[in-house]
């Protein structure tokens, strides 16, 4: 069936089967591969991106569930060649290692310090639960997001 | 990668609309909600309906309000909104204990109140908190409306009463003076289903216990409902004797199967201790609440 997602202000109409899944809507049919694609139950959360302006796992939403809808990814996060002070956090405080789980957190990040800029380490921790780095770097992560909510651009 | 088996997609604009689309496609259609349990079980062909009907645009569906001394849960409530509700917190704070544990915060942001108590999992959180405050489901039909007391509703394992062209419409429950309510979950990692966990309301008339509902998930308690222990404390004094005592009924009526989580002894000591737990921490604001 016909579909258009606006995904990073950009829309796009596509044909797409009900059964597949928006991230792979998002990396295959658009090749917007930013958004990675883990362990399609949920747990991980490397997969998530902003559906309507709130962060899912879009591994187990349908791509035919975000039609008319908007999208975000990662790709979405910097404006232009600056990056996004999320972006710069990551940098900043060596937020990832190998870097897989990385937009997904980025993109929860993004979400939690539009929600509230200035977050405990706590509040920090609660928002990135639902999402796994395979290499344990969350004490940088957490870093980074701190890094953001002070160096707010 | 795992993708659900061919199925068509129908996106209901409405709950009539819904209801017809029912109607279409019979016994053969599955509703999907936030689609955080129907989904990856269709990876799994586990579930493999030949029709979606989506109804995630039924904003009608998404509310908490109080109607007058009920409270109303839409169907289509995010977890995340349930656990943000101030109502909700100020009358049931159960839910808000549930839901802090409940999955984790993405996944809250799209699974739904109804869905996740029509998926009708064993292990399933709000399906004890409901049954716990004495909650009643709306479930509407072609022929109209009914309502279903939670504890009515599940029929067993992944089913209910909704039958095939029903819909689940809203949770309703009573809300009432004196009370205090609570949750205790033990996971084994942020996000899981429950090892255990139990879930009370109790109201107090001075330090009497004039009613009380306990809810439990995970540990084979038939209808995630715990009836003997209730009976016991009703009329009985809130001590903490008999918070325990109330635990241990529980325990004993529970049968919970040895699986990956735990043994079955574990989990049923696990279901004495959290329903004192919750009782005592129900109690506590119930006696706030005086």
């Amino acid at each position: 069936m016909q579909i258009t997602v606006t995904v990073n202000g950009d829309e796009h109409t596509a044909d797409v089967e009900p059964r597949l899944l928006l991230v792979h809507f998002l990396r295959d049919t658009l090749g917007l591969t930013g958004t990675h694609w883990g362990c399609d139950t949920s747990n991980c959360g490397v997969c998530v991106v902003w559906l309507d302006g709130t962060p899912v796992k879009s591994c187990t939403v349908l791509a035919v569930m975000a039609d008319g809808r908007t999208v975000r990814t990662v790709e979405g996060l910097a404006d232009g060649a600056t990056l996004d002070p999320v972006q710069q956090g990551f940098v900043q405080c060596h937020g990832l290692q190998c870097g897989f789980c990385t937009p997904g957190m980025m993109m929860t990040a993004r979400w939690l310090l539009d929600r509230n800029p200035d977050p405990s380490e706590n509040e920090i921790r609660e928002a990135i639960s639902g999402q796994a780095c395979r290499c344990t770097g969350y004490e940088n992560i957490v870093r980074s997001v701190q890094w953001a909510a002070v160096n707010k651009s | 990668m795992q993708v659900p088996a061919h199925f068509e997609y129908e996106r209901a604009t409405s709950v009539d609309h819904a209801l017809a689309l029912l109607a279409k496609w019979g016994s053969e259609a599955r509703v999907v909600a936030g689609g955080h349990s129907l989904i990856p079980m269709m990876k799994l062909r586990l579930a493999r309906p030949e029709a979606l009907i989506d109804i995630n645009d039924l904003e009608e569906l998404a509310y908490v309000r109080l109607d007058g001394d009920v409270l109303a849960v839409g169907a289509m409530t995010r977890h995340a909104d349930l656990l943000a509700s101030p109502l909700v917190g100020e009358h049931y704070p159960i839910f808000h204990d549930a839901e802090r544990v409940i999955a984790d915060p993405v996944v809250r942001n799209r699974g739904t109140v109804g869905g996740s108590l029509c998926q009708a999992d064993p292990s399933e959180d709000l399906s004890a908190a409901f049954a716990a405050v004495g909650a009643a489901a709306v479930v509407r039909g072609p022929g109209g409306e009914r309502k279903v007391p939670v504890r009515e509703f599940h029929t067993g394992p992944y089913e209910t009463v909704v039958a095939p062209g029903e819909l689940l419409i809203e949770i309703v429950v009573p809300v009432r003076p004196g009370g205090g309510s609570a949750y205790e979950k033990v996971e084994r990692r942020v996000g899981d289903w429950a090892v255990a966990a139990a879930g009370a309301a109790v109201w107090l008339d001075g330090d009497t216990v004039s009613d009380a509902g306990i809810g439990l998930t995970a540990v084979g308690a038939a209808h995630f409902h715990a009836p003997e222990a209730e009976e016991f404390l009703r009329g009985s004094p809130a001590t903490d004797a008999n918070l325990v005592e109330a635990g241990r009924i529980a325990a004993a009526h529970c049968e919970p199967v040895a699986d990956q989580r735990g043994p079955s002894d574990y989990k049923k000591h696990l279901a004495g201790e959290l329903t004192t737990r919750a009782l005592r921490r129900a109690v506590e604001r119930a006696r706030g609440a005086i």
